[in-house]
């Protein structure tokens, strides 16, 4: 699960991380208010959006050429900038051509920076072990950092029930050459609260780009980015209460009611398959076979034929699908009881898209007989690489049909 | 032969009366039954203690306790359908109790639990974890722990290793097409920490003289494959074939398992099958193609398709 920046500056704060004095601001009256309120000479003013590349991006629709970060020198411009951001959108690398809207922008107060560095706690899955990187490139795309100098990001391993301890924080200050009569007083607790933080919220990623030292030698978070692990929400309840729906595809929360996990995708063949390997492999395979997948799909173990029937639904939600592939493996899911949820659901919603079914495992040939025995229009398939065939030439012929008419 | 389980293996449930942890304790039970194969020796539920189990073919008793069930029984062997907040404890309880195989199906299991689990088990090195989030494991007629569709596997020559539960049945469906059956299969779960990795199994598979060829199933995220290629460069003289899912995900998203998602770039199927094929290892570009990937990688090494 994602937050916001402004968020992840709260959360940090609980466990003494210090921040910059910050506001967030709905209106660019409020955004105002806060600006005047901090009494600096300079105010940035930051777009709340998950997406990440918010300063390279482009606000769609603003009178002058304005990224999602504004450096801002008069406090007056500050409700020109705040009204050129909130209620449009903002591109970045990652948000697609079509941008995500930006709701509310947070202000926050300049600072006299020296230097800017890099901290992030992550799960380092090869150890088994949650390990803190830290580089002096900061505020640059790490990725690139990571790629080009592997050598210039340092790593420190932590000990779950031990957390950060001194000496690991200490060695990284003095490697990173901050000012020793700040490492004890300032680095040290800044950085063992960024591990706590990760470790007592259940965070699978948290972020410090930059970590900024200031002239006058305190150190704190300038951008912060934390990620949750959805499989522990049920004890954050606090973290989950952050969550902000509006940044979400509609498509996927839907899916997650009826305990589906989907993911939307750019092609029109949409899929519905059992167990997460075998959804990723079909995509995989309709794309082998010439073919570009709309979704990905997994119906779970015990799927019944309400599951099947919202799983349908959830796919047909994209108008873009032409053709739906259905690919079964039945386990201790039987064959019959799907092919029954498809018949039903295909009833149900009136399916006009072509309809490919590859079913195997238990109960196979009931299953089989179910889907002959309909009456519907359901081509079966034999195995996953006719499946993809006939569907990939389904959603063709399609295409041309809709072109034709 | 076989790796991990065989037909003395004794198998304990922990979270027996649960309704998953009962369907799938009577279905193994069964099917081990089926081949006078291992036997099913009790379960565990805490509070259950002195209550009988009708597994099926026989009554078992349940327990309050692993250590409890250990003494009475002689369990080498666990099967955990445990809930998510409360199979992080029940693993540490079967390792601390002293047996040798711990199975954990549980899906949703909070990955900083399953890094205490690992740490924890470092003081129990004759304990070995498979999963969480996983089918189980299976040595074809002798011994299933796990909710995979036994009669889809055959007594045979091919090691199985796979971090996805019915992309394995793929696999085992696509060798049957090709009458090679399995030594064991080894679901090793979907989560980013597991407790058995693929070095582990290609390691037990390449010591084990009955297996004569390997298929090893990966996913996009972290570097479990790359990892295993290495090995498999290094140690590993038997065929492997591999299939890599996730060739068409989309960067920052997590597929379905918590573990399978590309992050910061990296993860990436293409990186793995680079790697896998570096490794001199037959990589199926598609997934239907894996059966016939397997028996190149035969083929070349000259070991007997029968």
């Amino acid at each position: 699960m994602k937050i916001h920046e402004y968020q992840a500056k709260e959360v940090l704060k609980r466990f003494g991380v210090p921040v910059p004095r910050f506001g967030v601001a709905e209106t660019p009256d409020e955004a105002y208010e806060i600006a005047r309120q901090h009494g600096t000479p300079v105010v940035v003013v930051k777009a709340q959006v998950h997406a990440g590349g918010r300063g390279k991006g482009t606000v769609v629709g603003a009178p002058e050429k304005l990224g999602g970060v504004k450096v801002v020198k008069d406090v007056h411009q500050v409700r020109d900038i705040a009204r050129a951001m909130l209620g449009n959108k903002l591109v970045t690398i990652q948000t697609g051509s079509d941008g995500v809207l930006i709701r509310k922008v947070l202000v926050e107060e300049g600072l006299d920076i020296a230097r800017e560095l890099y901290a992030a706690v992550t799960l380092d899955r090869a150890r088994g072990l949650p390990v803190l990187m830290m580089s002096a490139e900061g505020g640059m795309d790490i990725e690139e950092v990571a790629h080009k100098h592997p050598e210039k990001i340092l790593k420190e391993w932590i000990e779950p029930a031990f957390g950060l301890q001194g000496f690991q924080a200490r060695r990284l200050g003095y490697k990173l050459g901050i000012d020793k009569g700040s490492v004890g007083k300032k680095f040290v607790p800044l950085i063992q609260g960024l591990v706590r933080a990760f470790l007592e919220t259940d965070a699978s990623m948290a972020e410090i780009n930059p970590l900024v030292v200031l002239k006058n030698g305190d150190v704190l978070a300038l951008d912060a980015k934390i990620n949750f692990d959805e499989n522990a929400l049920f004890r954050q309840k606090a973290i989950a209460e952050l969550r902000d729906p509006g940044e979400e595809d509609p498509t996927e929360i839907e899916a997650k009611k009826h305990d589906l996990s989907y993911i939307t995708l750019d092609g029109n063949i949409g899929c519905l398959v059992n167990g997460a390997g075998l959804a990723m492999a079909t995509m995989d395979i309709i794309q082998y076979a010439g073919g570009a997948p709309a979704n990905f799909l997994d119906v779970g173990g015990g799927a019944t034929r309400e599951r099947v029937t919202a799983a349908f639904r959830i796919i047909l939600r994209d108008p873009d699908v032409q053709a739906i592939l259905v690919n079964i493996f039945g386990g201790i899911m039987k064959c019959d009881i799907i092919a029954d949820g498809v018949v039903a659901a295909a009833r149900e919603l009136g399916l006009k898209v072509p309809l490919v079914v590859r079913l195997e495992g238990t109960n196979v040939e009931q299953g089989k007989k179910i889907l002959r025995e309909s009456g519907l229009n359901i081509t079966e398939a034999k195995d996953m690489k006719d499946a993809a065939e006939k569907v990939v030439a389904a959603a063709r012929g399609a295409v041309g049909a809709g072109v034709g008419a | 032969m076989s790796i991990f389980i065989n037909k003395k293996t004794k198998v304990l449930t922990q979270g027996i009366t649960g309704e998953q942890g009962a369907f799938h304790t009577r279905n193994s039970a069964a099917y081990n039954a089926e081949f006078g194969g291992a036997r099913w020796v009790g379960g565990v539920t805490p509070g259950k203690g002195g209550d009988q189990f009708d597994a099926g073919p026989y009554k078992i008793p349940i327990f309050d306790s692993v250590r409890d069930a250990v003494e009475k029984t002689g369990a080498d062997a666990t099967m955990i359908f445990v809930p998510p907040p409360f199979a992080a404890d029940a693993i540490m309880e079967a390792a601390e109790a002293g047996i040798k195989l711990i199975v954990c199906i549980t899906e949703g299991i909070p990955a900083i639990d399953e890094v205490k689990v690992k740490a924890f088990m470092r003081s129990y090195p004759e304990s070995r974890l498979v999963g969480p989030n996983c089918p189980g494991v299976i040595t074809p007629e002798e011994c299933k722990i796990g909710i995979m569709p036994g009669h889809i596997h055959k007594k045979g020559t091919i090691g199985i290793v796979s971090r996805s539960g019915t992309l394995t049945y793929e696999a085992v469906y696509q060798c049957g097409q090709r009458g090679l059956g399995q030594t064991s299969c080894i679901g090793i779960g979907g989560d980013p920490v597991p407790g058995t990795n693929f070095i582990d199994c290609l390691d037990a598979f390449n010591r084990d003289p009955e297996t004569e060829a390997i298929i090893m199933v990966g996913e996009i995220g972290g570097t479990a494959e790359e990892e295993a290629a290495e090995f498999i460069k290094r140690e590993v003289k038997k065929p492997v074939a591999s299939f890599i899912a996730g060739q068409t995900a989309p960067p920052g998203k997590r597929m379905g398992h918590a573990g399978a998602i590309i992050s910061g770039g990296k993860g990436t199927a293409k990186e793995k099958m680079e790697a896998l094929r570096a490794a001199g290892i037959s990589v199926a570009e598609s997934p239907a193609a894996l059966g016939e990937a397997l028996v190149a990688a035969m083929q070349k090494k000259s070991v007997g398709v029968r």
